[in-house]
């Protein structure tokens, strides 16, 4: 589904992703752990496109394409979703507004008709059960006063209604408590298909025994120093980074 | 300004002839003041960002003899707000359509009328307040209006009379050939009258057009105003519009200035809280591109204690629109407890797009509470991202964020059906769907 074959990323002149290689097949979840500043939220945003970082080397195909001719909502189009580490508030754009823009665009991309008002509403209605998303935040402008977990529940939500192929899940368990840790992870699984897949970033093993990683892979100054099992996630909690580093000769 | 002297000159007798004693009486010492003054150049402050003589240099008809003209708007324009029943009333060029009139009965005592059959009718109304407001030695503008003006409106709510429907007026610019068109407005509520008044101005033709209007506007005691002004009109029309209003103790007014559609606006907007306790909101809203330009001026004038005032202009430009805000608000000595706020917050979507703001704040009273201030920012880069993520198109996404920039200045829009109707009509205009007027089905061909 997804390739990645030693990407080099900079921003501002200064480079962050230092030759990354990742293979995502069909259905799998792979979960990418690192140091904070290691480049992890930078690897998400390049892979959906954000223009304020520049690829310098290498390649990004998605089931076949060559995703850095795309821009960024062609991706999205093509079935990426980011569910951002920090979510932005847009003050005066409803979410209906918002939502009914983004799935309009997407079955337009289809080939289908926009839906009916009444339909759209009611899927809306169902998807916000999925992560239990009070209907008051629904009708409000964009993550606007949203506090920092229902913001990232709004992400799942959003990620409930749009359906994509391949998500990226950007330290979405920060933030959540246990309780609404346990529903949006919840909430994840039911979305997953045999053919969705997806990278999850995260510090933390709660959210890795929810979601069960196919593969872990550890991210440090900008380059995937090792690749495990999902009993790799086990270890760096029980242990931190170190050992991974001297391991690597860091 | 010559041409307009030589006009006059040549045409005071005809302009006289055609109108009533009661405007005429004020003709010649407003021709003398223009003479004097005429046009303002850039160096008079409040026209520092409009180039007057410029745009009155082209050569325009003037049907100065008052040449009926062939069109029955109540057939041919479909401008109501759907769901707001107003009192429908037309004013085609300077001159009130009379030859078909509202079904509804206006409440008792109520005149919606022609200002040239008004000052015949109610010589000592009409001349107690005509030029009283808009004084001609102030503004060569209100000079050369009130030299050539020869019809117009007239409004008229006696004491304690409340209008409940809003009265509509559909201002029509229809010729074969360009055009130049005198209007003048006289709005007078009594003492407790409340009125909610709507003008859209539409441009029936292409061909380009040149209105100066006058608006005066005098809000009794404990009145109520609501006045809303909404153009939609095309590229080659260019208008200037002095608003001037009153208020005495006790009242309230609501005055929104909508610019959805134009070539060149230049809005005006004088108001005076003469009375204690006078509360009065002052709203803007610009939509501007291509190389439209709007100029909207402002002074608020705080003469009395315990006013209120607020104000706020939004702006969103694009392309190489050119536009600026001028707003002032003068706290005069002995204003105490005055309150008052002024906004002026700008959205450019594109780099050749200007806005030339000044927010101005005088205070002479000590005990008061006012803050101004502007903003100008650009389309969030992060929230173009955010949705372009989600699959929404550049374009959609620019005209969400636009729209929600917009958005609060229509939510101060207390008549329901007209803040819909502008929702709709606001995001058909950043859909690029509106570069003719949607209300009346003449444009459209
Ligand atoms: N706009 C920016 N300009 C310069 N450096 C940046 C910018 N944004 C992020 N960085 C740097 O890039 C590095 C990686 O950041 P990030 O990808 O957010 O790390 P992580 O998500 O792994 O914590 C950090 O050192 C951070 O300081
Ligand atoms: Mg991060």
């Amino acid at each position: 589904m997804l390739e990645i074959r030693n990407l080099h990323a900079s921003i501002n002149g200064k480079e962050i992703l230092k030759g990354i290689d990742l293979t995502i097949r069909d259905g799998e979840v792979h979960a990418i752990m690192g140091t904070n500043g290691a480049g992890k939220s930078t690897l998400s945003h390049v892979i959906v496109g954000n223009p304020a970082y520049e690829v310098t080397e290498g390649e990004i195909i998605f089931n076949g394409k060559n995703l850095l001719e795309m821009n960024t909502e062609e991706r999205a189009l093509e079935g990426i979703f980011l569910s951002f580490q920090q979510p932005v508030e847009i003050p005066g754009v409803s979410m209906t507004h918002f939502m009914r823009a983004a799935l309009n665009a997407r079955r337009k991309h289809e080939g289908l008709e926009p839906l009916p008002a009444g339909e759209f509403l009611k899927l809306m209605r169902e998807k916000r059960k999925i992560v239990e998303l009070d209907s008051k935040l629904a009708n409000r402008s964009v993550n606007e006063g949203f506090s920092g977990g229902e913001k990232k529940r709004n992400e799942i939500f959003q990620m409930a209604m749009l359906e994509p192929r391949f998500s990226i899940l950007d330290e979405t368990d920060s933030g959540l408590d246990v309780d609404a840790l346990r529903i949006v992870a919840e909430g994840f699984n039911k979305l997953r298909r045999p053919e969705t897949s997806a990278m999850v970033i995260t510090h933390y093993q709660r959210l890795l025994d929810y979601l069960r990683p196919d593969i872990i892979h550890v991210l440090i100054d900008g380059r995937i120093i090792k690749t495990a099992g999902p009993e790799l996630a086990l270890e760096i909690e029980e242990k931190g980074f170190d050992w991974i580093k001297e391991e690597a000769g860091l | 300004m010559k041409q307009y002297i030589e006009l006059y000159e040549q045409c005071r007798g005809m302009l006289n002839g055609h109108s009533a004693p009661v405007l005429n009486a004020l003709r010649e010492e407003a021709f003398g003041h223009f003479r004097q003054m005429g046009f303002p150049s850039q160096k008079v402050e409040r026209y520092k960002y409009t180039d007057v003589a410029r745009h009155f240099a082209p050569d325009f008809g003037l049907n100065l003899n008052r040449l009926s003209i062939p069109v029955n708007p109540y057939e041919v324009f479909k401008c109501d707000v759907p769901n707001l029943s107003t009192s429908l009333y037309f004013v085609v060029n300077d001159q009130f359509y009379d030859k078909a009139l509202p079904a509804v009965p206006l409440p008792e005592g109520v005149v919606v009328d022609s200002l040239c059959r008004a000052a015949e009718t109610f010589p000592e109304l009409v001349k107690h307040h005509y030029g009283t407001l808009a004084r001609s030695r102030k503004d060569a503008l209100n000079a050369l209006n009130t030299m050539f003006c020869q019809d117009g409106l007239f409004v008229y709510v006696p004491r304690n009379v409340v209008v409940e429907r809003p009265i509509q007026i559909v201002n029509v610019l229809r010729s074969d050939v360009s055009l130049m068109v005198n209007r003048r407005v006289l709005v007078i509520l009594e003492e407790g009258a409340s009125a909610t008044l709507l003008f859209c101005d539409h441009a029936m033709d292409s061909h380009a057009f040149l209105t100066t209007q006058v608006i005066e506007t005098f809000v009794g005691e404990n009145a109520h105003l609501e006045l809303y002004e909404l153009e939609e009109t095309h590229v080659r029309n260019t208008r200037f519009s002095n608003l001037y209003a009153d208020q005495k103790a006790y009242s309230s007014a609501v005055l929104d200035n909508i610019t959805l559609h134009n070539g060149v606006t230049r809005n005006r907007t004088d108001l005076t809280l003469s009375g204690e306790y006078a509360e009065t909101t002052l709203n803007g809203l610009v939509i501007a591109d291509k190389e439209q330009q709007v100029d909207n001026n402002t002074l608020i004038d705080h003469r009395v204690p315990h006013c209120q005032s607020q104000q706020l202009y939004k702006y969103v430009l694009d392309d190489k629109a050119r536009c600026a805000f001028a707003g002032r608000v003068l706290v005069r000595e002995g204003a105490q407890k005055t309150v008052s706020q002024e906004t002026n917050a700008n959205l450019l979507g594109s780099r050749e797009a200007r806005i030339y703001t000044q927010p101005m704040l005088e205070i002479y009273a000590d005990d008061v509470k006012c803050s101004h201030g502007s903003t100008v920012g650009q389309l969030g880069e992060q929230a173009m991202f955010y949705m372009q993520q989600r699959g929404i198109p550049y374009e959609e996404a620019r005209m969400l964020l636009k729209f929600a920039f917009a958005a609060d200045v229509l939510s101060t829009i207390h008549l329901d059906a007209l803040h819909d109707r502008l929702n709709y009509l606001v995001d058909k205009r950043f859909r690029g769907e509106l570069n003719k007027c949607e209300g009346c089905r003449m444009c459209k061909n």
